[in-house]
């Protein structure tokens, strides 16, 4: 059983509002808060350092063994540096522990993370260290010269993937790997409905191949592949969807700033569409169906949308599969980039694992981290990581190696390590890398992001069950989900302090009130304080 | 901005301080929930004793037999009284359970439900749950549910199926709470070294302890893949540290929870090795 996102596991809901009070409260139990990071001029040699690092894999072996042997490697070139491993398989639970640990003082050193999630993480006073100084230290900066191995310099990080780490003024994290979404294709399908694939994927004939996909015969078997299941088009990640469809159309999602835009007419436009072909059963969601690879390679899908990460997932001979491989059926797989609505300015996510170092009061501790985190951007494990599936490396360095260039070349020599789907799923998005994009950061931007998949998900699962999609129905949707996720209250919603749209007025009454309180606690105290001394003399 | 910090400040302090007073003995002036579900389940166990007597569940209007809950097409309404076998997570307000009545299971999957319900939501607590059916990977469940607790209580006896591996009427017991006996143990794959192992941790040996174990047993040639589901039954329990002490070809009893996940993928509550 294949659990990359445990069905049961915590969305990430409640955890971003658990998140303030946590961060919020965390002073009473002792936490002074963190001075901010200064870069120590040099690593002390004489002192062992234990550092530990949370990652996550995708439920994959093979990244395991290379966190293992990235760790093994580090150690060797730094063995007073000893580097813990803990593994996840899903961000959010990640996000979850760091929120918990926050309030003990136990953040992990090194993190594999989303820069949605640093940003509440910022919320904290100097608990993310911000890593400008330290790129650009000349002796232990990215390609530093008392760096022990073969670092990128700054400049060989590809700028557009650096960019993605850059929120509030400062750079919090480093890219670690990039994705974006694919959609896999039964080709051999879409050719038997008489159809042929365009050059450039697009929403209406992805709507019109799986609405034709959906012809039965009299036994209600499904024509196009004699089961009687067939969803034609599933989509694991509708969060994604939505973002992208609505980037496409270049209608609202959230400002820079933090405003909510989610809720516009051209949402109810792609939710009305999305209605109309979950109501008919041409489309269906991972979280409503299960994982798109399996029925694709079922030959129960014919265009299956998931991340290029997910690609060793994908066809008749994925090299990983979790189902009975009498269920699998011959087919050929198309690797595209997701469907369009301009052909002309196609528009896809940038998605993929970023890496941020927790400050903590020792620098020197701070600075062994750093290190580690230098080796992660090293061409060994670069290149060793994206090729466990459809990532790419994040520099230049590693991309352009003669070792990545050989494994493009092998393309298809095997179903193994150079298995056809995936390293098509890398190069779309290396050949696409101009067209991605990410949606803003803020605290508060993840809840967004739920908010915006649990729109296609609500939907889709209400026409199933035959209710009425129509005006009344949106406006409800939109009520119900700004009030679940508390998108309509200024805190949740991610305006950021001090901007510009606040305008907090007069001080409550409540907190002079409250304020008056404490100050006259705090004066009585001190003449007790003053009056016990006097006594005591 | 000041005034906000002001603001934010003040609320800090004076929560931070009511919170910190309260940590001693929070929670004294609340129900005992274990109490109060020990009352609870003494009077219901009367009522359960009657019941039995008679031989069946009584269903109140409108709520459905498990017949003809089976029959329900996928993404109806369906209303059940049902019975809480175990519980397997309670997350952001949303329980996961598994429930059976005298002929039948049902699996609640995230259904709304505070922390205090969920506390009193013991095994054999009778519920009655309305919600959709939904199919997830072979798996039927109740989802988006709304439910009430009943009086009334039941806890199922072990049914044991292992004569129904690899047998298409094994799915009708789906949910089911049931026993596999005399199973040998196979191994699950193979350690670094290229050694046979005889569980792993997660599906393909790539998590850490505290993650799901995976375990293979055989009968009559066959192999199937059981599960030990960590938030059921996590890295605490007893069937955790035995399912980690196993050696292929023990041989062994097991109970559990008739859960399917692309065929059948029992979620193991205990092992017995003979």
């Amino acid at each position: 059983m294949r659990r990359i996102w445990k069905k049961t596991g915590p969305s990430l809901l409640l955890l971003f509002l658990a998140a303030g009070c946590v961060l919020g409260f965390c002073g009473c139990h002792g936490s002074k808060g963190l001075s901010p990071f200064e870069v120590p001029e040099e690593l002390d040699g004489s002192r062992d350092y234990e550092i530990t690092f949370w990652a996550k894999n995708d439920t994959n072996k093979t990244q395991t063994a290379i966190y293992e042997q990235a760790i093994s490697e580090f150690e060797q070139a730094y063995p007073n540096i000893k580097v813990n491993l803990r593994l996840y398989t899903d961000y959010g639970k990640i996000y979850n522990d760091v929120i918990t640990n926050i309030a003990t003082n136990t953040t992990p050193n090194v993190c594999i993370t989303y820069p949605d999630h640093i940003a509440t993480y910022l919320t904290g006073a100097n608990l993310v260290v911000p890593l400008e100084e330290l790129f650009e230290d000349e002796a232990y900066g990215l390609g530093g010269s008392e760096v022990r191995f073969d670092s990128p310099s700054l400049e060989e990080i590809i700028p557009k993937f650096l960019e993605e780490c850059r929120f509030g003024g400062h750079y919090y994290a480093l890219p670690y790997m990039r994705s974006t979404e694919a959609c896999y294709i039964n080709k051999t399908f879409v050719e038997k409905l008489g159809y042929t694939l365009p050059e450039t994927l697009t929403w209406d004939f992805v709507w019109e191949v799986s609405e034709a996909a959906l012809a039965q015969d009299e036994e209600e078997n499904f024509l196009v592949n004699g089961q009687k299941v067939m969803i034609p088009f599933i989509y694991k990640s509708t969060d994604n969807m939505m973002i992208q469809m609505l980037k496409q159309k270049d209608a609202g999602y959230s400002t820079e700033e933090g405003e909510i835009l989610l809720f516009n007419d051209t949402t109810k436009e792609l939710l009305y569409t999305i209605a109309e072909h979950g109501g008919s059963g041409a489309f269906s969601t991972f979280k409503i169906s299960s994982y798109p690879a399996n029925f694709l390679n079922a030959g129960q899908c014919i265009f299956a949308i998931d991340s290029t990460a997910g690609a060793t997932w994908m066809g008749t001979h994925a090299p990983l599969s979790d189902m009975s491989k009498d269920k699998v059926v011959e087919f050929e797989t198309a690797v595209m980039p997701i469907p369009q609505f301009d052909p002309e300015n196609p528009q896809m996510i940038s998605q993929g694992p970023s890496v941020c170092i927790f400050n903590k009061p020792d620098h020197q501790e701070v600075l062994a981290s750093w290190l580690f985190v230098q080796y992660l951007l090293s061409n060994e494990v670069q290149t060793a990581y994206s090729e466990t599936e459809g990532y790419v490396p994040v520099t230049s360095k590693a991309q352009e190696s003669e070792a990545y260039q050989e494994y493009l070349s092998r393309c298809g020599e095997d179903n193994s390590t150079y298995y056809d789907v995936k390293i098509k799923a890398a190069r779309l998005l290396l050949e696409n890398t101009g067209h991605t994009f990410v949606t803003p950061v803020f605290n508060g931007s993840a809840s967004l992001r739920n908010a915006s998949g649990q729109l296609v998900e609500n939907t889709v699962k209400s026409v199933r069950r035959g209710e009425t999609v129509d005006e009344a129905y949106m406006e409800a949707l939109f009520g119900d989900i700004t009030s679940l996720y508390r998108l309509d209250q200024p805190g949740a919603s991610g305006m950021p302090e001090g901007s510009a749209k606040e305008d907090l007025g007069e001080l409550p009454r409540t907190s002079v009130f409250l304020l008056s309180s404490l100050a006259g606690v705090w004066f009585l105290m001190a003449v007790y304080f003053l009056a016990s001394a006097g006594r005591k003399r | 901005m000041k005034k906000l910090a002001v603001l934010l400040v003040t609320c800090a302090l004076v929560l931070g301080c009511a919170g910190c007073g309260n940590s001693g003995d929070g929670g004294s002036d609340a129900p005992d929930a274990s109490n109060a579900s020990a009352e609870s389940d003494a009077d219901t166990e009367e009522e359960d004793a009657a019941q039995e007597e008679a031989g069946a569940d009584e269903k109140s209007e409108g709520v459905m037999t498990y017949e003809e809950y089976a029959a329900a097409e996928v993404d109806s309404q369906v209303t059940v009284e049902t019975y809480v076998q175990a519980k397997q997570s309670w997350w952001e307000d949303k329980a996961t359970l598994y429930t059976q009545d005298r002929d039948g299971a049902y699996f609640i999957y995230d259904m709304p439900c505070t922390e205090e319900d969920y506390e009193k939501l013991v095994p054999g607590t009778k519920i009655k749950v309305t919600g959709y059916k939904a199919e997830w990977s072979g798996e039927f469940e109740i989802i988006d549910a709304e439910f009430e607790i009943l009086d009334g209580s039941y806890i199922a006896e072990a049914e044991d199926v292992t004569s129904l591996l690899g047998k298409d009427e094994l799915i009708d017991h789906q949910n089911k709470f049931v026993s596999f006996k005399g199973m040998t143990v196979e191994a699950a794959g193979k350690d670094d070294a290229g050694n046979d192992v005889p569980f792993l941790y997660s599906w393909d040996g790539s998590g850490q302890d505290g993650d799901d174990l995976y375990f293979n047993v055989s009968l009559d040639g066959e192999t199937y893949t059981f599960v030990v589901e960590s938030y059921l039954c996590d890295n605490t329990t007893d069937v955790y540290q035995a399912v980690k002490e196993l050696n292929i070809g023990d041989t062994v009893d097991m109970e559990g929870f008739l859960y399917w996940y692309e065929g059948v993928n029992p979620h193991i509550t205990s092992v017995t090795v003979k």
